[in-house]
C-alpha cells in the first residue's frame, strides 16, 4: 500500500513562551481535500509552514508520501504551494516568474492549464508589480498546480479572486483530488469550504479538536450549515 | 543548477530597479565632477576617498535591510520549493551585492578611467575602485544580517543606521579620544588592533598606503602605516577585510538556516 499523502505525528512547536502546536497527530490521505479550520491564532499556518519546512518544528515527525521531513529540500518536489499576494521579485514579468518556479524542478513537465483558463497570458508580459490583487492571486494558483503535485497546499486561496476566477479554481482543485492529489486547504469562506472539502481538521489552541469526513462534522453537532457546525464545536469544547 | 537560476534572477530584478541606475549616476557624476574642479589626480582620489567611505557603507547597509525585509513573501515561496536554505542565501547575497558593486564599479571607474587615473596614474584610482567593491560587499553581508536578527523592519533599518553611525563616524572619533587621553601610556598596537575591527577604517589604510601622505588618512590610519612596512600592512589589512566579508556571511547563513519563516 502506497504511504498516505501526508502524516504528521506528535507535532509541537512553541515561539518563546506561546505554545503554537501541542501534539498534532493526523493523516491526511490522497484524493481528497482536506480543510483546515479553526479561530485566528489557532496553529494553522504554523502546521502548514511546518509541513512545507518553513518553520521547523520543536518536537514531532513529518512525513510527506512516506518521506520524513528534515533539512532536505527534494521532498518538496511533489509539493505545491499557493502563496499570497505579491510574493515574486516586482521587477520581473509574470511570465519570467513563471519561468523561475518551472527551472527549479527541471526535469518535470509544467501544466499551463490554469495559466489557460484564467486567460493570463495577456497579462504576463507586465512586471509582477503592475499586476492588479487578482491577477497576482491567479498568478500564485498557476504556480501551485504547475507540476501536477501530489499534496497541494492553498492557504486562503480564492481571496482576490473574482467569482469567475474563483469558480475555475474551485473546478481545477477538484479536479486535481479526483486525479489523486491530496488538497489541503485553510479558507475562512465557510460557504467555499463546504463546497469543497471531503474531509475537516478543526484546529483550536494548538490542539486538533476534530478530524473526519464533512458528514461526520455535521452529525456529530447536529448542525448541516458547517458555519453553525464549526461554532458549536467551540461552545462544547468551551463546556 | 539551481543556485544559477535563482542568482540569474534576483540578477535581473535587482539590475532593472530605479535605485541602482541612480546610485550608479550619483557616484559617476560625484567622480566626474570632483576630477573636473577638484584640481591635481591625486588630491582629488583622496577627497573621493572621504566620500566613498562613508556614502558605500550607507547604500549596502540602507539596501542590504531594505531588501530582504523586501524579499519575506519571496524566501517564503521559495522555501516551499525544492530549494535548499544554503542555496538561497546564497543567491540572495549575490544577487544584491554584484550589482552593488557593479554599480560602484561602473559609476567610479569609467570617470577615473577616462581621467586617466585608472591605468598609468597613480596607484590610488585601483585600489580606490578594488576597497569600495570589497566594502560593498562586507556592508551587504552585514546588512543581511541586521535583517535576519530583527523581524521588524523599523527595527532592522534602526540597527543599520546606527551600525553605519558607529563606523564611519563614531569609531574613528573615539579612537582618537581614547589615544589622546591615554597619551602617556604605549596604545599604538591596542589601536592598530583596534584600527582592524573596523572595516571603513581598513579601507582607509588600504588607500592610505598606495599614498605618502596621512592628511586625510584619519587617525587609525596612519599608525597603521607607521608600524608596518607597506606590504605586510597591505596584506594584513587584505586579510582582515576578507574576515570582515566572509564572517558576517557565515553568521547570517547560520541564522537564515535556523530561523522560522
Amino acid at each position: 500500500m502506497n504511504p498516505p499523502a501526508l502524516e504528521l505525528s506528535d507535532l509541537r512547536k512553541r515561539f518563546g513562551r506561546l505554545t503554537v502546536l501541542d501534539g498534532v497527530t493526523a493523516t491526511i490521505t490522497s484524493g481528497r481535500v482536506t480543510a483546515i479550520v479553526g479561530p485566528n491564532a489557532s496553529g494553522k499556518s504554523t502546521l502548514i509552514k511546518c509541513v512545507l519546512g518553513l518553520v521547523r518544528p520543536d518536537g514531532g515527525e513529518i512525513r510527506v508520501l512516506g518521506e520524513r521531513v528534515g533539512r532536505d529540500p527534494r521532498y518538496r518536489r511533489r509539493v505545491g504551494f499557493m502563496p499570497q499576494g505579491a510574493p515574486f521579485p516586482q521587477n520581473l514579468t509574470g511570465r519570467e516568474a513563471l519561468q523561475l518556479v518551472k527551472d527549479l524542478r527541471p526535469d518535470e513537465e509544467p501544466d499551463l492549464d490554469l495559466v489557460h483558463r484564467f486567460a493570463l497570458a495577456p497579462q504576463l508580459g507586465k512586471p509582477v508589480r503592475l499586476l492588479s490583487g487578482g491577477t497576482r492571486q491567479k498568478l500564485n494558483a498557476a504556480v501551485a498546480f504547475l507540476f501536477r503535485p501530489s499534496i497541494l497546499i492553498l492557504d486562503e486561496p480564492t481571496a482576490g479572486l473574482d467569482p469567475l476566477a474563483s469558480g475555475v479554481f474551485k473546478e481545477k482543485v477538484k479536479e486535481a483530488a479526483a486525479s489523486g492529489a491530496a488538497v489541503l486547504l485553510t479558507s475562512h469562506v465557510l460557504s467555499e469550504v463546504e463546497e469543497l472539502a471531503d474531509d475537516v481538521l478543526f484546529l483550536l489552541d494548538g490542539q486538533i479538536r476534530f478530524q473526519g469526513t464533512m458528514e461526520d462534522l455535521r452529525r456529530m453537532t447536529g448542525e448541516q450549515k458547517l458555519e453553525r457546525a464549526v461554532s458549536r464545536l467551540m461552545r462544547m469544547r468551551a463546556a | 543548477m539551481t543556485i544559477r537560476r535563482l542568482v540569474h534572477s534576483e540578477l535581473r530584478n535587482v539590475a532593472r530597479s530605479r535605485w541602482l541606475l541612480v546610485y550608479a549616476i550619483v557616484l559617476l557624476s560625484l567622480t566626474d565632477l570632483l576630477f573636473r574642479f577638484g584640481g591635481s589626480g591625486e588630491r582629488v582620489v583622496l577627497s573621493l576617498t572621504n566620500v566613498i567611505l562613508a556614502l558605500v557603507p550607507l547604500v549596502g547597509l540602507v539596501l542590504g535591510t531594505m531588501h530582504v525585509y523586501q524579499s519575506r513573501e519571496f524566501i517564503e515561496l521559495m522555501l516551499a520549493q525544492p530549494v535548499g536554505r544554503r542555496t538561497l542565501f546564497g543567491a540572495l547575497y549575490a544577487g544584491l551585492a554584484l550589482p552593488l558593486a557593479g554599480a560602484y564599479a561602473l559609476g567610479v571607474g569609467l570617470p577615473l578611467l577616462w581621467h586617466g587615473q585608472l591605468l598609468g596614474g597613480s596607484a590610488g584610482g585601483p585600489t580606490l575602485l578594488l576597497s569600495g567593491v570589497a566594502l560593498t560587499l562586507v556592508f551587504t553581508a552585514l546588512a543581511f544580517v541586521i535583517a535576519l536578527l530583527f523581524e521588524e523592519r523599523a527595527a532592522g533599518l534602526g540597527a543599520a543606521i546606527v551600525t553605519w553611525l558607529i563606523t564611519v563616524v563614531v569609531y574613528d572619533g573615539l579612537l582618537l579620544l581614547a589615544v589622546v587621553s591615554l597619551d602617556d601610556w604605549p596604545v599604538e598596537i591596542p589601536a592598530m588592533i583596534a584600527t582592524l575591527l573596523n572595516p571603513v577604517d581598513l579601507g582607509r589604510v588600504l588607500l592610505l598606503l598606495r599614498f605618502d601622505s596621512g592628511a586625510l588618512a584619519g587617525y587609525t590610519g596612519a599608525i597603521f602605516a607607521r608600524f608596518m612596512g607597506g606590504g605586510t600592512a597591505m596584506a594584513i589589512a587584505i586579510t582582515a577585510l576578507a574576515l570582515w566579508i566572509l564572517s558576517p556571511l557565515a553568521l547570517g547563513l547560520r541564522r537564515f538556516e535556523r530561523r522560522d519563516w
